[in-house]
């Protein structure tokens, strides 16, 4: 069971959350076919440093970004995914 | 040996010799004292035969004191609380105490698969892979009586009488393990103001302190161990944990640890748990877990009265027992000589250290000496005499004989083993030590620690100045903010811990028969050497192909010397051949122990409507959907299933039907950005959505696909109301959630589910608005002023509600909301209006057969494989893009015009039926014998329709749009059936919408 701390309630159990996805740039609306594909389908799958979106669910809900190291679970950073000064 | 003799020594230990207690063994009534366990007692009654092995059934008594027990399983109790496979070491006595042996037929001492000793040649390891290959079919024979002769214990075939409980607790420092480096550690860490737990596996927290004869601070070990748990019990910044294995370490140091409660008692208080799952968060970890004895390998060394030469003294020194009178010591170090000079005062009638080295110190030898105790240098043990140890043989390397001496206990090390489980399991590494000759935890991590015995340090002196530096710099690193007053760290006698020369099998010149390495699971030094030329070399595939420590005790006495011997057969070094994996848990842990209070039902919440009890009142058959408890149908006093399904659907074609619909999913949006938000996330348009006006919203996924549909309602301005589907309502909200939070952080859109907020009733029927009318006297509810698709907000007794004039069932229809809690009241007023004019409840069944006569997709349709087009709503699509979908929507393979698509179908036999499911196939297909028939689609939605008086079903058909009229095969290979259909619109009832508006 991992801990992280999440930027708005603290420190929490794994079981608190949601694995989303791998973290990744979303692409507009308008974008095309190859973006999406790219978006939907490929994973970096890295074996070390991997960034994620987690959710809280049964907390605050709000997302999480995380940097994993996927060998030793260590978390390296973890921040709000929502770029700060933004709301809702 | 006879059981009339006592083992019990007439003084020492740590037991009460004015408390005894009886217990029976096999049936055999015994008696033993407060402080033993169940193998110390069973030893003092001169019980030494407890079971028999696993493969071969060979005879086998107790061969440690400790965790590592290989050998003493017992079944204990009976009936629902029998619990197999018990270490007979590890097991309290109690009061009234039943245990028996295990694995024999008819009786321990007369065991009728002990035959398969004399087999032993043709059972080699691999002999059930090679042996039972052929003929195939007879498997399954094999299989029957493979499993009958395998195992051990048995299982409990009654549900577990107790209960289990499972805490969640946080702390700075854990400390894993009470023996002089655990103590030593808590005491500093403890001492500086931190929250420190210190957990043991014993009933008595002090390890080998109680047991080895050694002095601290000028005083008997076990007496500063009392002192050190007496300071520590005051001290409300600790908790002690005796009896309480630390038995998992996992990620982020949660640590898992079952506290045995109420086991060691004859009787526990009502509601207390029988056990503890301690799921422990800390910020740091000591492990002081200690070390585990490694065997000498040797033939015959599996046999009754062979032990472990720690064994012989903890058994001596804490228990009072001495388990034989003539003590033979087979050693490789200097160690084992405590186990001789212990055994030597404890009143042994005759005490001989046999060694494989050719010299040792002079001291040593000098105490061996003045005891009067035999020894031999460069000496080797050949064969053992008696069913149980009634001498052996002791030999030169290269056979000759030096002399046979009688012996009841043969005592044997082959050196000391760090328990370093817990450590490595929390990812530490490891390195061989060639100067103790064992694996020892290499990198040190801030968050966990291991010290003393576990770290390799086997001086007493070494592992408390271990412990005391780990446990103040733990305290230090997990934040002790209280000023820091460790003191000073005990001190004792410096030890010069001798040498040790690694002996891992014996030569084939002083040892002929079977060298058990794992002793458990009757695996020899010949299995290892058959692993080996059958190219089975990695200690992971010697492991599995031998079972080398894959039995309860995971090898704690074996896994070493078993890979030392495979390192030695491939002439390479051991930390080269390495490990094996050390996984939790530690020690066998009871299953009802994860489970907890978590039993039955419990697992899954119920969620339930404002209606729930109105419902059970009335009849409803209640089905889940979801976590949501929703009635099928509301059947009437000895009306069938059927028959209610069908009066209820007919009310609502014919009258007015009432069915609760606050399951449905509804997510309040609000915000100046709350139109551009439903116009990304949604792929129909909602830009000219008038205020006070709905509409049907389809939602796809990243990938083109339908997600989910529902309603979108404009409450005001910048106010919306969206429904989803009952099962999708917490993945729908997650998808606006996400996007919002990633995707569209600019946007100002709130969003918030309120599905439990709101009671919601669909009134549906011919009916209906002379219902509402009748509820609402004050409102107008006429078509102009509540139009299909319209939205009136009101208030009824002072309380806000809303009508959505929607339909699903195809006729007139309205959905009504009202705050959870008034729910009931407005039902039953709904039910009070609407009686005169033929109200009736409908469930969900009637809600299903509707909704498929009026052709509107659900569950069985948006299956997570179908497009908008392929639902026949393609016409909704925005193609302007600009949602969720659009870009990959786009793909040639969605817009194959082959794709099947919605129709409907019909039985060409009115009388037939068409079952859910069903492959459909050309009728006038012919295919060769044995050839797959192309399938052309299938059944998604299927029922027998009341009102149309014949079945329906709405399916999916390659290029489905153009092909009404024309007559396929639902075949259903499963149920055997086929019925002739004809394709025709998906719509059955009321194409125009007559229906719905009129």
């Amino acid at each position: 069971m991992q801990l992280f701390n999440c930027h708005f309630c603290g420190p929490r159990d794994q079981s608190e959350y949601t694995y989303l996805r791998e973290a990744a740039a979303i692409p507009g609306l308008e974008a095309g076919t190859a973006d999406w594909q790219q978006f939907v389908y490929e994973r970096e799958n890295p074996c070390g440093a991997h960034t994620e979106w987690w959710q809280h669910n049964h907390g605050c809900r709000q997302i999480l970004q995380i940097v994993r190291d996927t060998r030793t679970h260590t978390v390296l950073d973890i921040r709000p995914a929502r770029p700060t000064g933004t709301s809702s | 040996m006879s059981a009339a003799y006592s083992f019990r020594l007439p003084t020492g230990g740590r037991i009460m010799r004015d408390q005894p207690l009886d217990f029976r063994f096999d049936g055999k009534s015994y008696q033993g004292l407060v402080g033993d366990t169940l193998a110390s007692a069973l030893l003092a009654n001169g019980v030494t035969l407890i079971g028999r092995s696993f493969k071969y059934h060979r005879r086998r008594g107790i061969y440690s004191a400790g965790p590592e027990e290989p050998n003493a399983l017992v079944q204990l109790h009976q009936g629902a609380r029998t619990e197999p496979n018990t270490r007979a070491t590890m097991v309290e006595l109690v009061a009234g105490m039943q245990v028996d042996s295990q694995n024999r037929w008819p009786t321990l001492a007369f065991d009728w698969r002990s035959i398969n000793q004399a087999f032993s040649r043709m059972m080699p390891s691999g002999f059930y892979y090679k042996t039972f290959m052929w003929p195939p079919k007879f498997w399954m024979f094999y299989e029957s009586q493979i499993r009958k002769a395998a195992g051990l214990g048995l299982s409990p075939r009654l549900s577990d009488p107790d209960h289990y409980a499972i805490e969640f607790a946080h702390c700075d420092v854990l400390v894993a393990g009470g023996g002089p480096a655990g103590l030593s550690a808590a005491l500093a860490a403890a001492r500086s103001g931190v929250r420190v737990v210190l957990a043991d596996e014993r009933a008595e927290i002090g390890g080998s302190l109680l047991w080895e004869r050694k002095d601290i601070n000028g005083h008997s070990s076990s007496l500063w161990a009392e002192q050190a748990i007496a300071e520590l019990a005051s001290m409300r910044n600790v908790r002690l944990l005796p009896r309480s294995t630390v038995f998992g370490v996992y990620d982020h140091n949660l640590i898992a640890i079952a506290e045995r409660v109420t086991d060691h008692l004859a009787e526990a208080a009502p509601g207390i748990p029988r056990q503890r799952l301690i799921q422990l968060r800390a910020r740091r970890v000591v492990v002081a877990t200690g070390s585990i004895e490694r065997p000498l390998v040797f033939a015959d060394n599996d046999k009754p009265g062979v032990m472990l030469a720690s064994a012989v003294r903890t058994y001596a020194n804490q228990y009072a027992v001495l388990p034989g009178r003539r003590v033979a010591v087979f050693t490789n170090n200097d160690d084992a000589y405590r186990s001789a000079i212990d055994a030597h005062s404890a009143g042994a009638l005759e005490v001989t250290v046999i060694d494989t080295r050719a010299s040792v110190d002079a001291s040593l030898i000098a105490r061996l000496m003045q005891a009067g105790i035999n020894h031999h240098f460069d000496a080797w043990i050949g064969a053992v005499g008696g069913k149980s140890v009634e001498s052996v043989d002791i030999l030169r390397r290269d056979g000759t004989r030096i002399a046979r001496i009688a012996c009841d206990l043969l005592a044997s090390s082959g050196g000391w083993s760090p328990t370093v489980h817990l450590y490595s399991q929390a990812g530490g590494k490891l390195r061989f030590d060639e100067k103790i000759a064992a694996f020892v935890p290499n990198t040190i991590s801030a968050a966990i620690t291991a010290v003393g015995a576990a770290y390799g340090e086997f001086s007493l002196a070494g592992a408390l100045l271990q412990g005391h530096a780990a446990g103040a710099e733990a305290a230090k690193l997990s934040g002790g903010t209280v000023p820091v007053t460790i003191g000073a760290a005990p001190s004792c006698e410096p030890e010069t811990i001798g040498r040790i020369e690694p002996v891992w099998q014996s030569p084939r010149e002083v040892s002929r028969g079977k060298q058990f390495v794992d002793i458990q699971d009757d695996v020899t030094v010949d299995d290892i050497e058959l692993a080996y030329r059958e190219n089975f070399r990695s200690v992971e595939h010697l492991k599995r192909y031998t079972t080398l420590g894959m039995g309860t005790d995971q090898g704690k006495t074996s896994n070493v010397n078993g890979l030392a011997i495979m390192a030695s057969l491939r002439g390479e070094s051991i930390p080269v051949v390495g490990t094996t994996t050390y996984r939790a848990p530690y020690t066998p842990v009871a299953l009802g122990l994860f489970a907890g209070t978590e039993t039955g039902k419990h697992h899954t919440p119920v969620r339930r409507t404002a209606l729930h009890a109105w419902h059970l009142e009335n009849g409803g058959t209640m089905t889940t959907v979801g976590h949501w408890m929703r009635p099928k149908v509301f059947q009437g006093k000895g009306e069938s299933f059927d028959a209610a399904w069908r009066r209820e659907s007919l009310a609502v074609r014919n009258a007015v039907g009432l069915a609760d619909v606050g399951t449905l999913g509804k997510i309040d949006i609000q915000g100046p950005d709350a139109l551009e938000f439903l116009q990304r996330v949604y792929c129909n348009n909602f830009a000219n959505l008038a205020v006070g006006r709905l509409r049907y919203g389809l939602m796809l996924r990243e990938d083109g696909i339908v997600m989910d549909d529902g309603t979108v309602a404009r409450l005001s301005e910048q106010h919306y109301l969206v429904t989803t589907t009952t099962v999708s309502a917490g993945k729908v909200m997650n998808h606006f959630e996400w996007l919002l939070q990633t995707a569209w952080p600019e946007l100002k859109c709130h969003v918030v589910s309120v599905t439990e907020q709101f009671a919601q009733f669909a009134l549906a029927g011919p009916n209906s608005r002379k219902v509402l009318a009748a509820l609402l006297p004050h409102c107008d509810v006429s078509d102009n002023a509540l139009p299909h698709l319209g939205l009136i907000e009101t208030t009824i007794n002072g309380q806000a509600l809303w009508i959505y004039r929607m339909s699903f069932s195809g006729e007139r229809a309205y959905e009504i909301a009202i705050g959870a809690g008034f729910g009931e009241s407005l039902w039953m007023r709904l039910l009070e209006c609407g009686e005169p004019l033929g109200i009736t409840p409908y469930g969900i069944e009637a809600m299903g057969v509707l909704r498929i006569e009026k052709g509107h997709v659900a569950g069985g349709e948006l299956d997570g494989r179908t497009t908008a087009a392929d639902l026949g709503l393609g016409k909704l699509v925005r193609k302007s893009g600009g949602f969720v979908g659009a870009a990959l929507g786009q793909r040639s393979f969605l817009l194959d015009a082959q794709r099947p698509t919605l129709v409907g179908l019909v039985p060409i036999n009115p009388n037939e039926a068409i079952r859910c499911g069903s492959q459909l196939i050309g009728s006038d297909v012919t295919v060769p014998a044995g050839a797959v028939v192309p399938k052309q689609g299938f059944v998604s939605s299927a029922t027998p329709s009341a009102f149309l008086g014949h079945a329906i079903a709405l399916a999916f058909l390659e290029n489905g749009a153009l092909r009404h009229g024309q007559e396929l095969i639902a075949a259903s290979p499963i149920s055997n059936e086929s019925t002739r259909v004809r394709v025709v619109s998906p719509v059955f009832l009321d194409p125009d919408n007559s229906r719905l508006k009129g």
